[in-house]
């Protein structure tokens, strides 16, 4: 907004009347400042509320220990407000900072540049300002400090995540939690929601319209600082996000950033050790989330819409989810009449278990999305830097499967992707497959999705057993064949080996050739469909070796792949962009046809084996005629000899 | 398809009440107050035999010319009474009962919110918009 420079003009002297301190402000300074002041604090006031000073401190981009600094030499701190003086004390000392000079009272005096406060923007208005204004001056939209045990104004740099969840993530690991350094990086993500084509270095854009926090309008501060992207970019983003629906960009509050998650799983872990149980809502939640000072109905209307088995006690991805929704509610956003798709604690629970286990398997969900993903990022990719390409385009996908795609399924996948955002890779339409098929790897929750893929994989495993089994019971067939004849005969059959097929030719010369010509049929089949389910599942673990893990769950064929594995696994590590979308794709279809290759092969050994068991069962039946005989021959010889 | 339903609480004051807009809603509320009456009445009658077998749902407390009141109360004495239209002839025993069941389970959703106090005005979107499912749609 603009202020009259006559207003600004006389707290500018009255301020430095106050401050004792003869402040030679320059007319720029005092129109800025005055803006500024105006801005935190309505006119009535006399002082500036500490909540929006301490915002636009922070979008300063200093560090907190430097903010904290200024706060006090200012005075602030002594009078316990921020009045025009202490502001504009303030706000000198902040130029200063940036200008790497100490925070010192004495280094006021010099002459500084204005401070620079990365602001974002939601008047349409002031978008179409002056183009110089956008680059530099972005104030950053006042986020409450959302300390959930002390609400301070230095906070744990968490609260610009509901304006720009996805951005976050896009930025360093969470070492930097600093909110400062995100900033310019929820610009570019704000493009990239806009279904923009999106351009690195791109201008960072205001993408809150519909923030209602940002009542008093960011007005246009005078940027001298450098502009950081182009004019036209700056002005088409800036069409395109007002013609943005409020609709596309709600979507986006609702999505945890990395750097939240671990924060809430913090606070969870604060009141209740095990991250597997439950926190009670009677005492436990509800003094935790009394004290955000949200009002009760608020807090009601979040418990109803975090809770969603509605037992009165908040798991870990309800609590992620209900702190998302305060913090969201602290920072303006209006709660939803329903939980988003989002925060469903389904589609938490991989996410928020991922740092504690190792990931499953969402192959046989990722296959449907593939494509239609594909082409989604592409539209939506935007990449601000290259570090965050990757993340980016694994938000958006997910920001965009969250806005086509309700499935539930989908919304697990679509966590995986924002995991990744320590992962620098390369983008790439196969990223978000990547990213889904990495984070996988490491994070293994014991979800339904788990249990089906284990149950998937299980099918290629079995093909060794059944020729084992076969074999033996083969085997035991023939022994109780012998053993009968050997009872009634005892001519010329040796004792039957319990053991399988090999010792079985030494048995009876009669049927020797018939038991090698057997044998040998027997053991190809089984030798063949062996070597057919291990090449199988060699080809079909040969996708997964990107995720190590799996290799975990299968722990049969685990002796026969992971030699074969481990030169794969390295191979595909090193292409990750490319293969690990593959697996993501042929998994199924792979297991699929080694599956389907298993069974014929077990069909086959079946009907040799069934051969065989005919032919003996008619074996058989000769030796008991011939035994039939040979008795009837020694009865007829016995009572001749008794005679 | 109710026209007026009530939460009444166990003290014999109103929870929540929703009726149909249109109408004049003042009456369906005098209409909950003197069923109260009635309901009182079958719980004396029903508890002292056996309390733990109570039956929950009152069935049909007292028909007028307009409209037929129905009743359920909860082991907590708190009571749900419905108001339906008496043109209504498609509504059956059941479906009244399995209305009061849903109410019941929305009721006992509130409850394990921690943040609402048992005795205070039910706000719940989530019970608003479950009651507004089965209130007649007039159009």
């Amino acid at each position: 907004m603009e202020q009259g420079p006559a207003g600004g003009a006389g707290p500018a002297t009255a301020a430095a009347g106050t401050a004792g301190l003869l402040l030679p402000l320059s007319e720029t300074e005092q129109q800025r400042y005055s803006e500024l002041f105006s801005r935190c604090c309505p006119p009535p006031e006399a002082a500036a509320g500490g909540s929006s000073v301490g915002e636009l401190f922070r979008a300063s981009q200093l560090p907190p220990d430097t903010l904290h600094q200024i706060t006090e030499v200012c005075g602030a701190k002594r009078v316990g407000y921020f009045g025009p003086a202490q502001f504009y004390i303030a706000l000198k000392l902040i130029a200063a900072a940036q200008s790497g000079f100490p925070v010192r009272i004495e280094s006021i005096k010099n002459e500084l540049p204005l401070p620079r406060f990365m602001a974002l923007k939601n008047d349409a208005e002031v978008r179409y300002g002056t183009p110089a204004e956008f680059h530099g001056v972005k104030f950053q939209v006042p986020h409450a400090t959302l300390e959930k045990n002390s609400y301070k104004r230095t906070d744990e740099g968490d609260k610009q995540e509901p304006k720009s969840p996805s951005m976050s993530p896009i930025c360093s690991p969470p070492a930097s939690p600093s909110t400062y350094q995100r900033i310019p990086l929820s610009y570019g993500y704000g493009k990239a929601r806009s279904g923009l084509e999106q351009q690195h270095g791109v201008s960072y854009e205001v993408r809150h319209s519909t923030h209602q926090q940002d009542g008093p309008s960011s007005g246009n501060y005078g940027a001298k600082s450098a502009p950081t992207s182009s004019t036209p970019n700056r002005s088409l983003s800036v069409e395109r996000e007002q013609q943005d629906s409020s609709a596309q960009y709600s979507d986006d509050p609702w999505r945890i950033t990395e750097e939240q998650r671990d924060y809430y799983i913090n606070q969870f872990r604060s009141l209740q050790p095990d991250l597997n149980a439950f926190i009670s809502g009677s005492s436990v939640a509800k003094n935790f989330f009394t004290k955000s000072k949200l009002p009760i109905p608020e807090l009601s209307h979040i418990w109803e819409l975090s809770d969603v088995d509605c037992d009165g006690a908040l798991t870990l991805p309800e609590f992620c989810a209900a702190f998302h929704l305060v913090v969201a509610r602290k920072n303006g956003y209006q709660l939803p009449e329903t939980l988003p798709e989002t925060l469903l604690p389904e589609y938490l629970q991989a996410a928020c278990l991922k740092p504690l286990r190792d990931c499953a398997l969402f192959d046989s969900y990722s296959e449907p999305l593939p494509n239609s993903q594909q082409t989604r990022d592409f539209s939506r990719t935007e990449k601000s830097s290259a570090e965050e390409v990757p993340d980016n385009s694994a938000l958006l996908q997910d920001g965009k499967k969250d806005d086509k795609q309700a499935l539930k399924v989908s919304t697990t996948l679509k966590t995986i992707p924002k995991e990744f955002q320590h992962l620098t890779v390369k983008t790439a339409a196969q990223e978000p497959n990547a990213f889904r098929a990495r984070p996988r790897s490491r994070s293994y929750s014991s979800t339904s999705i788990e249990d089906a893929m284990k149950k998937g994989e299980e099918p290629p495993t079995p093909p060794p057993r059944p020729q084992k089994s076969h074999s033996r019971a083969s085997s035991l067939d023939l022994n109780k064949i012998f053993q009968q004849n050997t009872q009634a005969v005892r001519s010329g059959w040796l004792p039957p080996p319990p053991p399988a097929l090999p010792p079985r030719p030494s048995v009876s010369q009669t049927e020797q050739p018939s038991e090698v010509e057997l044998h040998p049929q027997m053991n190809r089949p089984p030798s063949r469909a062996e070597d057919n389910s291990s090449a199988k599942k060699e080809v079909v673990l040969a996708q997964p070796p990107s995720k190590p893990a799996r290799r975990k769950l299968r722990t049969e064929a685990q002796g026969l792949e992971t030699p074969e594995l481990s030169p794969t696994i390295n191979v595909t590590s090193s292409l990750p962009a490319v293969k690990s979308h593959l697996p993501v794709q042929k998994q199924s279809s792979k297991q699929k046809r080694a599956i389907q290759t298993a069974i014929r092969k077990n069909k086959e050994a079946n009907a040799v084996l069934a051969r065989l068991n005919s032919e003996l069962q008619q074996q058989l039946k000769e030796v008991h005629k011939e035994r039939i005989a040979l008795e009837t021959q020694l009865e007829q010889l016995r009572p001749v000899t008794v005679l | 398809m109710a026209v007026c339903i009530a939460v009444i609480a166990k003290e014999n004051y109103p929870l929540y009440i929703r009726s149909i807009p249109t109408e004049n809603e003042l009456k369906f509320h005098y209409t909950v107050h003197t069923s109260l009456d009635v309901v009182d009445e079958k719980i004396s009658a029903m508890g002292k035999a056996l309390v733990d077998q109570r039956e929950l749902y009152l069935g049909l407390l007292y028909p007028t010319e307009d409209y037929k009141v129905y009743g359920y109360v909860t082991n907590s004495k708190v009571k749900f009474v419905m108001v339906v239209d008496s043109s209504n002839t498609a509504l059956r025993d059941n479906e009244i009962r399995s209305m009061f069941r849903k109410l019941h389970n929305s009721y006992t959703d509130i409850m394990c919110n921690p943040f609402y106090n048992p005795g205070d005005r039910i706000h719940s979107r989530a019970f608003d918009t479950m009651v507004n499912s089965m209130m007649m749609q007039v159009c």
